[in-house]
């Protein structure tokens, strides 16, 4: 039991628990705030696992610009009070109990899979570093890369289109 | 670390994502749970990473396998970015019409 395992199963209760607290929390600025909490413990495996790239730019990207966006339409919208009303109670129960099911199902089925006693490699490996993914995407990858600049064109013209007045 | 928990670990995170798109009525709410599931298929697809690294490795030292894995969710966190802007727009809309964002008020197609 060594710092790294440490680590994970600190991240990983840090993860569950703020999920669980998401979708229970009656406030949405409470929902939007514990999503972020999150995001940090999943940055944190990133981290981890040595994917810096990615860790840095879930910050960046996840924490710190579409969870901004999120609060300010709830900001906006004068949501940050509890006024959702109470959901019918049986609608609630079939809810969890399909998930929970669906969780049942995926664990029994992964339960025994053949790549079961493989080690993902943690705290090693520079496949993560931004050199090498950098490499590989502006060679690889330059297609899809200059086709996602195209799709986040359009978004912002779509988005702009649909807000607008009238 | 063993694969296995991460794969338990990405389970547990979308099946929580689900359980919030199937009870919350607040449509910001069920926007934030996709976002939550889009992040457990990531967390795995960079465990996955890691582990085909690994067993490349052991072969070729400077082998770059797996950074295709990392890429994918590069790829998935900018479709999301994308996914949100013209999702909350749609939902600022729907605000504006209706004056409320409960989902279930959303049934007109029905009518």
């Amino acid at each position: 039991m060594n710092i790294t395992h440490v680590l994970f199963w600190f991240l990983s209760v840090l993860a569950l628990f703020s999920a669980l607290m998401v979708i229970t929390s009656r406030n949405p600025v409470h929902s939007v705030l514990w999503l972020i909490v999150t995001f940090f413990s999943i940055s944190g495996h990133y981290i981890l696992l040595n994917a810096q790239f990615l860790a840095i730019v879930n910050i960046i990207v996840y924490a710190g610009a579409i969870m901004v966006l999120f609060l300010f339409v709830i900001m906006l919208m004068n949501l940050n009070k509890s006024t959702e009303p109470k959901k019918n109670r049986w609608l609630q129960v079939a809810g969890g109990l399909a998930g929970g099911c669906l969780l049942l199902v995926l664990v029994a089925a992964l339960r025994d899979t053949e790549i079961k006693g493989k080690i993902a490699q943690v705290n090693d490996g520079n496949i993560g570093l931004i050199k090498n993914l950098g490499k590989e995407l502006f060679s690889t990858y330059v297609v899809p890369f200059e086709i996602s600049s195209i799709l986040f064109l359009s978004a912002m013209v779509g988005a702009v289109v649909i807000g607008k007045k009238e | 670390m063993p694969i296995n928990y991460y794969i338990f670990l990405s389970i547990a995170l979308f099946c929580i994502g689900i359980v919030g798109v199937l009870t919350r009525r607040n449509a910001i709410i069920i926007f934030m749970c996709v976002e939550l599931m889009l992040n457990a298929v990531n967390l795995l697809l960079v465990a996955f990473s890691k582990m085909h690294y690994l067993a490349k490795a052991a072969t070729d030292v400077n082998t770059t396998a797996g950074s295709d894995g990392q890429l994918f969710v590069f790829f998935i966190m900018v479709v999301a970015a994308a996914e949100v802007s013209v999702g909350l727009a749609i939902i600022v809309m729907m605000y504006r019409n209706i004056h409320s964002v409960d989902v279930n008020f959303l049934n007109r197609l029905k009518h």
